[in-house]
Parts: C-alpha cells; sequence; structure tokens
C-alpha cells in the first residue's frame, strides 16, 4: 500500500497545469481529490511518473447561475455542492444525490470534476449529468471546448476526454418550473459504491409526462440513458403499471458485471428497483408533494 | 448522604462509571501505538507474498532487489535454515513457514523479507525480488480436502499419521476430536418422538482491528539482548517463544506490548513477520520494523471460523430436548496455527449443550488444511464458543419451527433452572452460576414480546417481512484451571503485583495486556474497593514483560475472571498485612478491627480508626516487631474453574422484499456477567461486541473463489459498519454472581459478539420461516444474499 516513485506538481493556474500536461503527456495523470487515483497508486496498479494536482487552481472552483445556466467548476467538492444555496434551489438533483456519495470525508475533497472524469461506471455524477441534460468544458492544448454529457461515456475509464484536455467546468441547463428530480441508489455501506443507482429528471405538463430522463450507475461499462424506458414514458401520464414497465426497458439496457455486492441478475433487478423509486419521487416533487 | 457512602464514593471503586483513564491520550493522539516506535538506526522490513494459492517456489532471485539503493538485505527461507528458523512450532502443535520452503500452500504466504532504509524502499525492493512459481492444483473447499484425489497441502507431513493433536487419516487430515457419550447419544436419537438436522456454517471472518499487526525488533549485539515492541495479547508468552525459537535467555528478551489498537484475537498468534523482523535484528545489529498493511492483515494473519457444522436435536414431541448431537468439519487453512489451549484443538466447543439441561449429547470435529490463510483464532469470543452458541441455538430455532412451538417458549421449557446450578453438562462442564428464565422473562416483557409476534403476523398479512430473533446463549470464558488449560505448558494462570507507595497513592502491575477494553480504569477501581484508595491514585501497567509479573495475556475474556482474581487475592494480602500495622497502630488485637470502607476500625469503637493512607505511611516507618517493611503483594491466580456469563438478547428486523435489505428495528441484550466492575465500561464493551456480531452476521466474510483467490480484502468489501449502518442497541443486565470469583465477576466483552451472531441469524430465518422457509439461511445476511433467498421464495413481488 505504498505508491512508487513519482514526481509531483502543483500548479496554480490553468495554463501551467496544461502546460505541465502538454510536457509531461501519458506519464503524467492529473490528480484532483484522488480517491480513485491514490488507491490504484498505493495498489501499484497505477504508476505515473507525475502527478499534477489541480486542488491549487482556484478558478476552477466555485458554482454560479449565467445565461439558464448553472456552471459548476470542476474542481468544486461534493460538499460544496451540498452547501450550495443556487443548487438547492435551482437543481436540486445534485446536491440530494452528492450526499449518498461516498462518506463525509470523501464528500469534503472529491470533486464532481473528477468524478465525472475519471470514467468509473461506479461513480455518480455521470448518470446524474446524463440525467440533467449537462455538458462539459474540456480545455486542451488548442483551446476549449464544450461537449454534451450524452455521448461523452465511452466506456469502463474511457471517455471523450482527449490526452493533454482538463475538464474545467460543468454547464446544466436549469430545469424549468414543473420539473422533478428523483435518485436512488442502493450501497452495501457508507463509503461503498452503488450496487445500482437511478437518476431521474422529468418535467410535467398537468399531469401528463412532457420530458424525462432516466441515467444509471455501475450497471454497465459506463453510466448511461435508459431512453427505451423514458420513451416509453414520455408524452403520458405515469401511473405504477408504466413504472413497472419502464424498470423494465431499464433493465433490458444493462451489463453489470459480478462481484461481492452481488451477480448480474441481482444487479439488473436492483437497477430496475431504483429506476421505479426514483422516478416515484420525481413524480412526487414535480407535483409538490 | 451518610459519611460512610460519600467515603465510598469518593473511592470511585466496584460499580462506579467511572471515566477511561486511558481516552485523554487516545482522544488527544497521545497514544504510544507499536508503529509510533521510532528507534535510532531503525530499518523497515517487508513481506513478499505469494500471488497464488498452491505452487512450487523454483526460484528466487534476489538481485535486483539488493541492487537498489537503500535495501540492506534480502530474506528467504534458504537463509533462515541454518538457524533453523525456516519453520517455527504452532500453539497447535504443528509447525508453519517463516518463509516458504520450497512451495507456498496460501495466496498471499509469505516468501521473502526485505529489509531497507525505509517503507518505500522496502515496498520498492519487494517489488524487485523475482519469485518463479510453478502452479499446483489447489483444495479450497474444506469438504473435499479428504477426498482421494486431493491435492496434498503439505508435503512437510506426508507419510506421518500426526500433526500435533491426535491420530489423522488423510494426507489433508490434521485431527479428529470427539466428546460425550456416543452410543447413549445415538439412542436417545433412535428413541426419540421428534428430530431435527441442519447443516450450517460459521463462515471464514477476520476479527480486523483498526491497528493491524507489527512489531519493532531491536537487538543489542554488545549486550546480547533483544527488545521486541510488538501488537501482541500476551506479550509473557511471546517471550518465552522468542527464548525457545532464537536460545536468547529470557533474562535478555524484553517484550513490550504498547498501547494497542484493538485485538480480538488477532494478536494473539506469532506471525512469520514478527519472527523475520527478529531474525533480520540480530543479522544485521540494527532495530527492524515490521508492519502489516491493510490487506496483509485481513489476507494473512488469523482468520477466524471457518467452521461447518451439522447440528441435531432429539425430542419429545412437546419440545423437551434429549439429546444433541453435532458433527462439524474445521477448516483450518495450510497451517495449524489456531491459538486454543493445547489440549482442546476445538478449543471449548464442547459448551454447545447452551443454556439447556439436555441429558446426552454428542460432538465431533475434524480439521482439515486446505490453501487457505492459516488461522482459527477466536474473534471476540472464547475459544470456539461463537461457533458452539451458533450451532446450539439456531438448532433450537429448527426444533421449534418442526414441532410449531414459539421460540421462547421452547427456551423456557428446557432452560437449566436456577436451582440446578452448579450445572454439570452433559460435555463436562460445571457451570458456576446463572438464573436464565429471568433474563429471559425481563427481556420478553421489556419488549412486549407477545405484541411484536403479532405484530409480526400483521405485517404478514400485509405482505411485509419482519423477523424476531432470540438468542439465550451461556459463555464459557477465563480460561483457564491450569489442570484443563496451557499453552505451550505454561499454565494458564494469571497475575498482579501492587505496591502502596509511603503516602497512599500505589502502581499495580499485571500479567494482562489491554487492547482497549480500559483496563488501567478498572483494575484501579478493584484495587480502590479492596484497599479503601482512591483509584484516581492507583496506577495501572502492564504489557512490559521487564517490569510486569509473568501472566498469560488478555483473550477469551480472561482478564476479569483472571487477571481481576489476582488483583484481588493481591490486594486482600496487603489488607491483611495493613490490618496487623492497624493492630500496632492503635494497641488492640487484629481481631478487634473491622474493615470499614478505606480503615480499620476498632468493633465497638468507631472512633477508634486507622485509614489505609494512615496505614501505608505507618508501613514504611512503624511496623510491629518482626514485620518486614513496606507494603506490596503479588498474587498468581491458578482459577478454579471457568466462568460462565449468559445473556438473553432479541432483535427485530425489517426486511425490505424488493431489495433485501435488513433494517435492525430493535436489538435488546441483557448480559449478566457477574459483578459488574465499570457498568459505562459494560456498556462500551457491549457496544463494540453487538456491533462486530452485527458485522459478522450481516456482512463480514473471506471469499475465496475456486483457485484460492481471496476476493474481499480491502475495507471497500470486507464490511467494517460504519455509525451509520450500526443499529441503536438497548441494554440491560441483572446481576448473578459467580461464587469461585473472589468478587463474583465474570467477565463481559465476549458476551454480546457471541450472543448477537445467533440472535441476528434467528431473525432472519425467523423472518423467512413464517412465509414456509424450510431450510435454515446462512451468514452473512447481506442484502444480495437475502434477496436471492426473497426470490427463490417468490416474496419480492407487489
Amino acid at each position: 500500500m505504498i505508491p512508487g516513485n513519482f514526481e509531483y506538481h502543483a500548479p496554480t493556474s490553468l495554463a501551467d497545469a496544461l502546460a505541465l500536461l502538454g510536457q509531461y503527456g501519458d506519464e503524467a495523470k492529473i490528480i484532483a481529490g484522488g480517491h480513485s487515483l491514490l488507491p490504484m497508486m498505493k495498489l501499484r496498479f497505477a504508476e505515473p511518473e507525475h502527478l499534477i494536482d489541480i486542488n491549487g487552481i482556484s478558478e476552477l472552483r466555485g458554482i454560479r447561475e449565467e445565461g439558464g445556466m448553472i456552471k459548476i467548476g470542476a474542481m468544486t467538492t461534493e460538499n460544496q455542492l451540498i452547501a450550495s444555496e443556487i443548487l438547492w434551489d435551482k437543481c436540486p438533483l445534485i446536491p440530494t444525490a452528492a450526499k449518498l456519495i461516498a462518506d463525509p470525508q470523501v464528500r469534503n475533497r472529491g470533486t464532481i470534476g473528477g468524478d465525472i472524469a475519471h470514467g468509473d461506471p461506479g461513480n455518480d455524477h455521470p448518470a446524474i449529468m446524463l440525467a440533467l441534460g449537462a455538458s462539459f468544458v474540456l480545455a486542451g492544448p488548442d483551446g476549449e471546448r464544450t461537449v454534451p454529457a450524452d455521448g461523452f461515456f465511452l466506456g469502463t475509464y474511457y471517455t471523450q476526454l482527449e490526452e493533454g484536455e482538463i475538464m474545467t467546468e460543468i454547464q446544466v441547463p436549469v430545469p424549468p418550473a414543473g420539473s422533478g428530480y428523483g435518485f436512488s441508489k442502493l450501497k452495501r455501506k457508507t463509503g461503498d459504491f452503488a450496487t445500482a443507482a437511478a437518476a431521474v429528471q422529468l418535467q410535467l405538463n398537468g399531469d401528463s409526462c412532457t420530458q424525462i430522463n432516466i441515467a444509471l450507475t455501475n450497471v454497465g461499462p459506463c453510466s448511461f440513458k435508459a431512453s427505451d424506458a423514458a420513451a416509453h414514458l414520455t408524452g403520458k401520464v405515469i401511473d405504477d403499471a408504466l413504472i413497472s414497465e419502464a424498470a423494465e426497458k431499464a433493465m433490458a439496457d444493462c451489463d453489470p458485471s459480478e462481484d461481492l455486492r452481488g451477480n448480474i441478475e441481482y444487479k439488473t433487478s436492483m437497477a430496475g428497483e431504483m429506476v421505479r423509486r426514483a422516478i416515484r419521487s420525481a413524480l412526487s416533487n414535480a407535483k409538490g408533494e | 448522604m451518610s459519611t460512610e457512602d460519600t467515603r465510598e464514593e469518593e473511592l470511585k471503586g466496584v460499580g462506579c462509571s467511572r471515566k477511561r483513564k486511558e481516552d485523554p491520550r487516545f482522544i488527544q493522539g497521545k497514544g504510544n501505538y507499536v508503529d509510533d516506535v521510532k528507534l535510532p538506526g531503525m530499518l523497515v522490513g517487508k513481506v513478499v507474498r505469494s500471488p497464488y494459492a498452491h505452487a512450487k517456489i523454483v526460484s528466487i532471485n534476489k538481485e535486483a532487489a539488493l541492487a537498489l539503493p537503500g535495501v540492506h538485505a534480502v530474506l528467504t527461507a534458504e537463509d533462515l535454515k541454518p538457524l533453523g528458523l525456516h519453520w517455527m512450532p504452532t500453539l497447535a502443535g504443528d509447525v508453519c513457514a517463516v518463509l516458504a520452503d520450497e512451495k507456498v500452500s496460501f495466496q498471499y504466504q509469505e516468501v521473502a523479507f526485505v529489509i531497507a532504509d525505509n517503507r518505500y524502499i522496502a515496498v520498492d525492493g519487494a517489488d524487485l525480488v523475482e519469485v518463479e512459481y510453478e502452479e499446483l492444483p489447489v483444495v479450497v473447499d474444506p469438504h473435499h480436502a479428504m477426498d482421494a484425489d486431493a491435492a496434498i497441502v503439505r508435503d512437510d507431513l506426508v507419510g506421518k499419521d500426526e500433526a500435533g493433536q491426535g491420530s489423522r487419516k488423510h494426507n489433508n487430515h490434521i485431527f479428529n476430536w470427539d466428546v460425550g457419550d456416543k452410543d447413549a447419544t445415538d439412542r436417545a436419537f433412535e428413541s426419540a418422538e421428534v428430530t431435527v438436522k441442519q447443516k450450517m456454517i460459521n463462515h471464514r471472518v477476520h476479527a480486523s482491528p483498526l491497528e493491524t499487526c507489527g512489531c519493532v525488533a531491536s537487538f543489542d549485539k554488545v549486550k546480547g539482548d533483544m527488545t521486541v515492541y510488538m501488537t501482541s495479547q500476551a506479550p509473557h508468552i511471546v517471550r518465552t517463544v522468542i527464548t525457545l525459537l532464537s536460545g536468547i535467555p529470557e533474562s535478555k528478551v524484553r517484550v513490550i506490548a504498547p498501547d494497542i489498537g484493538g485485538g480480538f484475537g488477532n494478536k494473539v498468534g506469532i506471525y512469520p513477520g514478527y519472527v523475520c523482523a527478529i531474525v533480520a535484528s540480530i543479522v544485521l545489529g540494527r532495530p527492524v520494523k515490521w508492519i502489516e498493511d491493510r490487506i496483509e492483515n485481513l489476507s494473512t494473519t488469523a482468520f477466524a471460523r471457518d467452521y461447518h457444522m451439522e447440528g441435531e436435536l432429539a425430542a419429545d414431541k412437546d419440545g423437551k430436548i434429549k439429546a444433541l448431537r453435532v458433527n462439524v468439519l474445521a477448516d483450518h487453512g495450510a497451517f495449524n496455527t489456531h491459538a486454543q489451549p493445547t489440549k482442546w484443538p476445538a478449543g471449548l466447543f464442547s459448551i454447545c449443550t447452551g443454556s439447556y439441561d439436555i441429558p446426552v449429547a454428542y460432538a465431533n470435529v475434524d480439521g482439515v488444511f486446505t490453501n487457505k490463510a492459516p488461522g482459527g483464532v477466536s474473534y471476540r469470543c472464547s475459544f470456539r464458543v461463537t461457533e458452539a452458541v451458533y450451532v446450539v441455538e439456531r438448532m433450537i430455532d429448527v426444533l421449534a419451527q418442526k414441532i410449531g412451538m414459539d421460540p421462547a417458549e421452547i427456551r423456557m421449557k428446557n432452560f437449566i433452572q436456577p436451582e440446578q446450578f452448579p450445572y454439570q453438562s452433559a460435555l463436562g462442564w460445571e457451570y458456576d452460576s446463572g438464573n436464565y428464565p429471568a433474563a429471559l422473562k425481563k427481556v420478553m416483557e421489556a419488549v412486549d414480546y407477545e405484541g411484536l409476534r403479532k405484530e409480526q403476523a400483521e405485517k404478514k398479512a400485509r405482505g411485509e417481512i419482519m423477523g424476531i430473533g432470540l438468542c439465550t446463549f451461556t459463555e464459557i470464558v477465563g480460561a483457564g484451571p491450569s489442570k484443563a488449560c496451557d499453552i505451550l505448558g505454561v499454565g494458564m494462570f494469571d497475575s498482579a503485583e501492587i505496591r502502596i507507595h509511603p503516602t497512599g497513592s500505589a502502581i499495580a502491575r499485571m500479567g494482562t495486556i489491554s487492547q482497549g477494553q480500559g483496563h488501567e480504569t478498572t483494575y484501579a477501581q478493584i484495587i480502590a474497593t479492596e484497599l479503601g484508595l482512591s483509584s484516581d491514585d492507583i496506577q495501572i501497567e502492564e504489557g512490559d514483560t521487564d517490569t510486569a509479573p509473568y501472566g498469560l495475556g488478555t483473550y477469551g475474556s480472561r482478564t476479569t475472571p483472571v487477571g481481576g482474581a489476582a488483583t484481588v487475592k493481591a490486594a486482600r494480602k496487603i489488607r491483611e498485612k495493613a490490618r496487623k500495622i492497624a493492630a500496632h497502630l492503635l494497641e488492640v488485637s487484629e481481631n478487634d478491627l473491622e474493615w470499614d470502607v478505606d480503615q480499620f476500625r476498632v468493633v465497638g469503637s468507631p472512633d477508634q480508626a486507622k485509614s489505609m493512607k494512615e496505614i501505608a505511611w505507618a508501613a514504611y516507618n512503624n511496623v510491629p516487631d518482626g514485620m518486614e517493611m513496606g507494603l506490596e503483594a503479588v498474587d498468581y491466580y491458578d482459577p478454579p474453574n471457568f466462568t460462565f456469563p449468559f445473556g438473553a438478547y432479541l432483535a427485530v428486523v425489517d426486511i425490505d422484499k424488493f431489495t433485501g435489505v435488513t433494517t435492525i428495528r430493535r436489538f435488546y441484550a441483557l448480559d449478566d456477567c457477574g459483578t459488574r466492575i465499570n457498568p459505562m465500561i459494560i456498556e462500551g464493551q457491549v457496544h463494540g461486541g453487538l456491533n462486530e456480531g452485527y458485522a459478522v452476521a450481516m456482512g463480514q466474510e473471506l471469499p475465496y473463489d475456486t483457485e484460492g483467490n481471496l476476493l474481499g480484502n480491502t475495507f471497500m468489501d470486507y464490511f467494517w459498519p460504519t455509525m451509520v449502518e450500526t443499529p441503536k442497541w438497548e441494554l440491560d443486565y441483572t446481576v448473578t454472581p459467580s461464587p469461585h470469583h473472589p468478587m463474583g465477576a465474570k467477565g463481559v466483552a465476549e458476551s454480546p459478539h457471541v450472543g448477537s451472531i445467533p440472535c441476528f441469524s434467528n431473525a432472519i430465518n425467523d423472518a423467512f420461516m413464517q412465509f414456509g422457509a424450510e431450510k435454515h439461511i446462512d451468514m452473512p445476511h447481506n442484502a444480495f444474499r437475502v434477496w436471492k433467498t426473497l426470490q427463490e421464495m417468490g416474496l419480492n413481488k407487489d
């Protein structure tokens, strides 16, 4: 449980961080909260020669609302998300879910950007971002580009983030009035990754669902949207029967791997159950219940 | 309040919830643990471990490691062989490889030991040791260990018809041990109106103390002294073992167990890492530290349990038990390193008749080798008692289900009655004292047992799943009488030495060692009450073999029953001397004096008195003619019997039928540990034990795949409940003193672990039995496994 040798860099500006990343290429790893990277380094599964710590770059932190968007600096910590009045007011799915991530110590240092950019299917923010229709700002040697969450996650530890790029900001469209959200997560204990989790964001017009996103955590090689399930509910008055049918469709999209949390059948079934619960809570808070 | 009461209160003696004296240093980070020990010139060792469960070692190449700057040496079995230290004896009469000799027999087995300037270089060096392996077929399932074509785990024992604990019948067989009247038991089963039989597993778990194992060995080449700081629950016996292994005279070996961050049985044994550090220090002439990381701790240093049991009960149709029969297959891993008293290959498993008046019984245990980590220590229980209590407490529920009787009623029907004590059990124990019906009755009234059963039925009608678990256990602790118990030939006594200073404060040293139990607090309370001195003025020291009297250490809840008794006896020797001094000072006969809280006073003339403080002063300047000065005493206490704490526990669980998640809604724990020394510490102990029992029953497990790879050896998978998961505990007690212990105390730390595990398991099984489950459901009752039962029974539907 002792990492190999590495050189530690602590740039204080994004430009410096990008320059270091350019200089060391695939010998370098960016470290944000470090909760995924450091255990891998201690087990020597990862042995980067250079560690670029971006915690000192203050421009990467903070939450603001601008032009119908909530903009969250990639280095904003989970506890900052949980403490954010803007988020509780405008986009409560994020802090609601963040409270269920890991434990207080991890949330004190773990960042939203690190959680997303790592591409771990067990991380929760990818599914939340898919449910919210978020976009990510990626800075690289040739400037910035903005990519949608939908399509960003390509596989386990594999995203559209390219070598030399750093995620700098998360942009979330402010959900309109009549929105509802739900996040359900099953885990073995505090601090564990999800056995399965589901994030739901929907809009109602009267009783009818005009739009819904359903996204899942840790039941496939990467987080994904359960599109058939969402399509099945769109334009309809959602009742228990429809919820169960949608959960079945979401389960059909799952491709979990077996581990000590459970076998494939259990994890798939739990994905369905989490979808059911997340839809129910989204409906109830959309209706102001 | 009378002055007498005030004086008694000021002593902060037995019965006082005195705050723990240890806590200020622990909560301020001022403890001194082994890893805090830093000696001048100290080097650090790292063990190179096997990735395979069973493999021949073709070659070991140290060159690259030795070439790394800062690496001082790399030890292998070849290096230890000339010293005769490549193997070491175990407490169970077997031998254990210190560093793998020609082959490895379990994953993570110790293969080489790299010694370097610091931990970083040591780990880098360990990575550079090249070991070539040739994989061999493995034995993982103990049920196939004695198959005719099973791979041989221990080449060194081939052709030997015994492995230190009696005859054996297969290369992978270790021992067979049985107890009880087999024929009478068989006859009782043949003629019984009702019989039940059930297989169940006490799965492999690990005590996982917060602090892992480690040591700092420091050999002084000039003086020839060996000092070892070690995470040891038994430092004195370790000193003896070091002498036996190394030939260094015991007078030149000093073992210091400093603050210890939890032991729970994991720190009883002597591990290869310790031996390597000691040898390395002798070879290099410098202090060498070895500290396990978490994966090493969970993977290699002494697991607990792995008992595969088949329980049987014979009864009449009204539920009166006629006989018990238990067959056990015990998986001991690759070496028989389990820590039990020498003559007890299955520990005190024969307590398996429990709290019930069972006329005849028979238990039979076979131990086998497998390609898994060695161990078999107790995990917060006296030697194999958790396993024994589990089988009887599950079986009585199985019997209750079979004849349609309530689990509380069948217990009441079969309890040993208060007037039967001292009670001779069918398997040979003499239970000291108990009142089982009163305990269970108190619990049932406190929780409204009938109301709970009614609620359960109502919930069932609504499709909700609620379970109620009972456990009415009897423990056996305080090992033990030297006629029955020894470790490597040393009787299992314990000791106390008390010295009163002239101004009336005191220092006392014991042969036990606290690992978080609060000995500095509670021993002082015992002395305070016995000698009338404030516990605040009594300093307790343990763990340094140069200063403390020889004792067998702290495990198996033996501190209070054995060390506590020694303390009382030593204190009473001092009080008798004090009586003589008081008589001399007051110029009366000893027989005219009576003890009164903190003084001797003249009978019928209470104003004439000498306080213990006055007597202490006199002990150093004014003693009777012919008496030697000073005021101190030592006692080595060999207990006449074990003690038998007991309790009645009840759990109420609600199962989420869609996810399998179990919520512990209530847990009511009534313990009877005899005389209570510090109620607050007892409550803390009970909370800790219940938490561990909850962890074992609901999640902890060391699972292996078919290749012998350990799957869950980090805290990501190995279940440690946090305060979020921890249920709320409701505690209660009765007091039934032990008649043979000088102050009636029995020991408490292990009861909550031993008693809660079957209680949780009974609650889960009860939840499913009401829906017609016919087979016993094994632990751990994690959400996934509970869900599988829900799925099989079709209960996870709306």
